[in-house]
């Protein structure tokens, strides 16, 4: 109710302003002798505006930000000093009452006298500050305004002020990428320390046996932290992944830019397209449901003990989800190959595949290394597909079609339950996420800087 | 320049020989090559379909689910708690309050199973069947829905009227044959004289399959999966894209208009252009890492709270609206750009005036394709809370909430799994179809807006 009024306000504080900026610089332009501003008339009606609400806006957004603690701190002031002895989850419930009562809803019951004293001296002091802040945010408000509506005047370069604001603006946006960049790195490097103070990096980065017991189950013991089984699970799991997408993904990406009729075209390529908007869960679900149990039951008619949770069947679906990516990449890289070369290698009487794999690929090889590159980076940070498909079993083996595990499903069990971060149980998810970071992070400038080359080769 | 030019002599026509001789193998290598294209196409659309029509397959009966039509009469004996508490004069509102809730408490102390129990045999009155047996026929919400009908309205007392009541989710699966019904006895979920009032009760009219719109205004279940629903999942994600759309559009369009028209080109601008590449491949799960650690670890914002979700989601999609946003502006013809400023237009009347509004259909699909991502994205969440079983339905975007993605994610792990497996493809139809109708609107405004331009 209180914000609606206030948005009303600070609304109609607004239009006013710039009304007022508006109309004052016209009457300027069409009373004296010398009629030309320097800038149009809106420009002096966002001005007066900005000067008149900004201020008001800081005012009422810092009140937001500290009523509560405030108001909190003032009940417990009138309150009797044995109340503030109280355990916090009771000190909580005795402000919470003195606030019921205050705002009219009452407690059951009957209150105590010093808690219906306190709701009086609460309740005008809740009024008293919403007055004085609403009155200093409307002074504030209407001193801007009438400083700002002064400054008009011929000479004023309104235009240019309010330019400079709006360029204040932007830079403040594109800062934002940048601050998240330095947040990932900072919360992750923070907590992965403190992650190392429990355990020896060396522990971590060449361990073999991965066992993070939890709290609960063991006293003392803190668990084996080896990263190396979620590796290799990563690794392996991508490996498979790329077996299977890097061929469909390419091949079909030639033979429809080479050879499929433009209305085929058409229509294939966004029906493949499809397979990369739809939600990575959705694949994890269809690994568990369809295709693990199609490898199990293959492996049986065929004598194999395959696992319907394991490396084979996450790799394969998630081989599935980056065929568009690889496709679509691998479609722009050879569409950059020059036509001449193309043209000279038919006009020699090579035959079209013999042209596409002799001249075209060679040359576009490096823009297709970068774009494999860029869809390991991908497969390597898939969560959702190897959370339900892989199987959770972070053990050192070969075979792909037992379960395994990999790095960002030990980062899901790790941080899902109820996390202290003060646990190393808990701040090892952020060493595997800086693990993760850092290789994604590799990989990602390596494929960038080959792209970026093969570009400029051609160019 | 016809004839003459080939070669005449001996060497030239053993060349001729040994080409004519090869090209049989070359065109099957032609051959073998365009098979193998044709393949992978053929591979890539199997993959589409089969994925797609197993979650249709599976997914479609589960929106229509056996629902009981039968008659509850509102026995006086057997509801307790008296007529509703008027409110006292010179009571407060939560001496008020508590004397409602002190007789909802009463009310819900009665045997509404044994008033459940007589609705269910009006519809088969001969069959002999004991009322625990009889219980497992319906779901367990059924009684929680009944006197929620008595609080609405406590009127309702000594009459009877017709309710409409889910079966359980082992009703529905052995009605609709998930679990084998050749089974033996002792792997059916369900009492062999539960089975036979089912299968009465559908051969009578009494249980008919309904569609179950329930999945759109229920929330999550547990003691009750029949009835469990995505209403709440489904504003926790419609609360999560609002705060990216409102927050992502503007400071991505912002910062793409600073970097694209306004910036320095210096080691300043590259350093921000790089980071952005590279924050647009890193890993969805890393986003979440940040969301514990800053959020929720650091400014101590509330768990499983969308506002945390729709936070970590937005600067998840900031790089895709940059880089379309910056792609686009950059397609602006140089040419508008010189007549603004040739007109005497300033540098930020030509940004804002002319080059902008040509990007809006650019624009618009980047941040349609960036919300579709932030849509179906799971594991972030999962970081943050949102996994946790919430019951209710999120009023504003502080409240524990989770989403749609996650809900997927939760359903595929009950162990009802016969029940749930059908359910779970019901809720990624729902999921995509959303996803679906973003894009078709999408697809509508650009057209319409490119038509206008």
């Amino acid at each position: 109710m209180n914000a609606l009024v206030v948005a009303a306000l600070l609304l109609v504080l607004l239009t006013l302003s710039y009304q007022i900026g508006w109309s004052r610089s016209r009457k300027l332009a069409q009373g004296g002798t010398e009629t030309r501003l320097h800038s149009r008339p809106i420009y002096h009606g966002v001005l007066v505006a900005l000067f008149a609400t900004l201020p008001a806006i800081v005012v009422l957004g810092l009140w937001a930000l500290f009523s509560d603690s405030v108001a909190h701190n003032f009940i417990l002031s009138q309150l009797p000093a044995s109340v503030s002895q109280l355990p916090p989850v009771e000190v909580h419930a005795a402000v919470g009452r003195v606030q019921a009562i205050a705002n009219g809803f009452g407690v059951i019951g009957q209150p105590s006298p010093e808690e219906t004293a306190a709701a009086g001296s609460f309740a005008s002091f809740q009024r008293l500050s919403f007055l004085a802040v609403i009155a200093a945010a409307a002074a504030l408000g209407a001193g801007g305004l009438f400083w700002a509506r002064r400054r008009i005047g011929l000479r004023l370069r309104a235009r240019t002020e309010v330019e400079i604001a709006i360029r204040i603006a932007l830079i403040a946006c594109s800062t934002v990428a940048i601050l998240t960049t330095i947040g990932i790195v900072l919360s992750l490097l923070a907590d992965a320390i403190r992650f190392f103070t429990f355990i020896s990096p060396i522990d971590f980065f060449f361990g073999t046996t991965w066992n993070p017991r939890f709290q609960s189950a063991g006293t003392g013991s803190a668990g084996a932290y080896g990263l190396l089984p979620l590796l290799w699970g990563t690794v392996m799991i991508s490996i498979i992944a790329m077996v299977v997408a890097v061929p469909i993904g390419l091949m079909s990406a030639i033979y429809l830019s080479q050879y499929a009729h433009e209305r085929v075209r058409n229509v294939v390529k966004p029906i493949i397209e499809i397979l990369a908007g739809i939600p990575t869960i959705v694949y994890g679900f269809f690994a568990l449901v369809t295709v693990g149990p199609f490898f199990a039951a293959a492996g049986d008619a065929v004598g194999l003990d395959i696992n319907a949770t394991s490396a084979l069947t996450a790799g394969v679906v998630m081989g599935i989800m980056i065929i568009p990516f690889i496709s679509s990449l691998s479609d722009d890289i050879i569409a950059q190959v020059p036509r001449a070369m193309r043209d000279g290698s038919m006009g020699l009487g090579a035959t079209k595949s013999e042209t596409i794999r002799k001249v075209l690929l060679p040359a576009a090889l490096p823009g297709v290394v970068g774009a494999v590159l860029l869809a390991v980076s991908r497969a390597i940070g898939e969560t959702m597909i190897v959370v339900l498909a892989a199987g959770n079993s972070p053990v050192l083996r070969a075979n792909p079609a037992e379960p395994t595990s990999t790095v960002t499903v030990s980062i899901v069990n790790q941080l899902t339950g109820d996390a202290d971060f003060t646990s190393p149980q808990s701040l090892v998810a952020f060493a595997l996420g800086l693990t993760l970071f850092v290789m994604t992070l590799l990989l990602n400038v390596m494929a960038l800087y080959i792209v970026r080359k093969f570009r400029e080769q051609y160019e | 320049m016809t004839d003459t030019t080939l070669p005449t002599n001996a060497a030239g026509n053993a060349t001729r020989a040994l080409v004519r001789k090869s090209l049989a193998r070359r065109h099957r290598d032609e051959m073998l090559f365009r098979w193998a294209g044709i393949l992978s196409i053929a591979a890539a659309l199997g993959f589409v379909a089969i994925l797609f029509g197993m979650i249709l397959a599976k997914g479609m009966p589960s929106f229509w689910q056996s629902t009981l039509h039968v008659e509850a009469y509102f026995d006086p004996e057997l509801i307790e708690g008296g007529p509703r508490p008027e409110r006292q004069a010179g009571a407060s509102e939560a001496d008020y309050q508590k004397a409602i809730s002190d007789w909802q408490r009463a009310v819900t102390l009665s045997n509404w199973n044994a008033i459940v129990d007589k609705a269910v045999r009006t519809a088969a009155p001969d069959f002999e069947i004991e009322t625990r047996d009889l219980l497992k026929l319906v779901t367990s919400a059924a009684r929680f829905q009944i006197r929620d009908l008595y609080f609405a309205n406590p009127d309702l007392l000594g009459q009877t009227v017709p309710v409409t009541m889910l079966g359980s989710a082992n009703t529905d699966n052995w009605l609709k044959g998930t679990i084998d019904r050749n089974q033996p006895d002792e792997r059916q979920q369900l009492a062999v004289s539960t089975r036979q009032l089912a299968d009465q009760l559908v051969a009578n009219g009494a249980i008919r399959f309904d569609f179950a719109w329930h999945i759109f205004t229920n929330v999550d279940s547990r003691s009750a999966p029949a009835s469990a629903g995505l209403a709440g999942a489904f504003m926790g994600s419609l609360y999560m894209m609002l705060i990216v759309i409102v927050l992502a559009v503007p400071i991505g369009v912002a910062s793409a208009v600073y970097l694209e028209e306004f910036a320095p080109k210096n080691r300043w601008t590259d350093l921000i252009e790089v980071n952005i590449n590279n924050l647009a491949a890193v890993p969805s799960i890393v986003f979440g890492l940040l969301g514990a650690a800053v959020f929720i670890n650091y400014l101590g914002l509330p768990r499983s709270a969308p506002l945390v979700g729709g936070l970590v989601l937005t600067l998840m999609t900031l790089p895709t609206i940059i880089i379309a946003t910056r792609s686009s502006l950059r397609a602006v013809a140089p040419s508008l750009r010189q007549a603004a400023l040739g007109l005497g237009a300033s540098h930020n009347q030509t940004v804002f005036h002319h080059v902008l509004p040509q990007t809006f259909p650019g624009i618009l699909t980047a941040t349609i394709i960036g919300v579709a991502q932030a849509l179906g994205e799971t594991a972030p969440l999962l970081l943050i809370g949102m996994s946790a079983f919430i019951a209710n339905i999120p009023a504003n975007p502080l409240d524990s909430a989770t989403a749609l993605p996650v809900q997927i994610y939760l359903w595929q792990g009950n162990e009802n799994r016969n029940f749930f497996e059908a359910r779970t493809s019901a809720a990624i139809i729902v999921l995509l179809g959303l996803m679906l109708l973003l894009n078709a609107i999408a697809i509508f405004l650009r057209t319409r807006l490119e038509r206008r331009a």
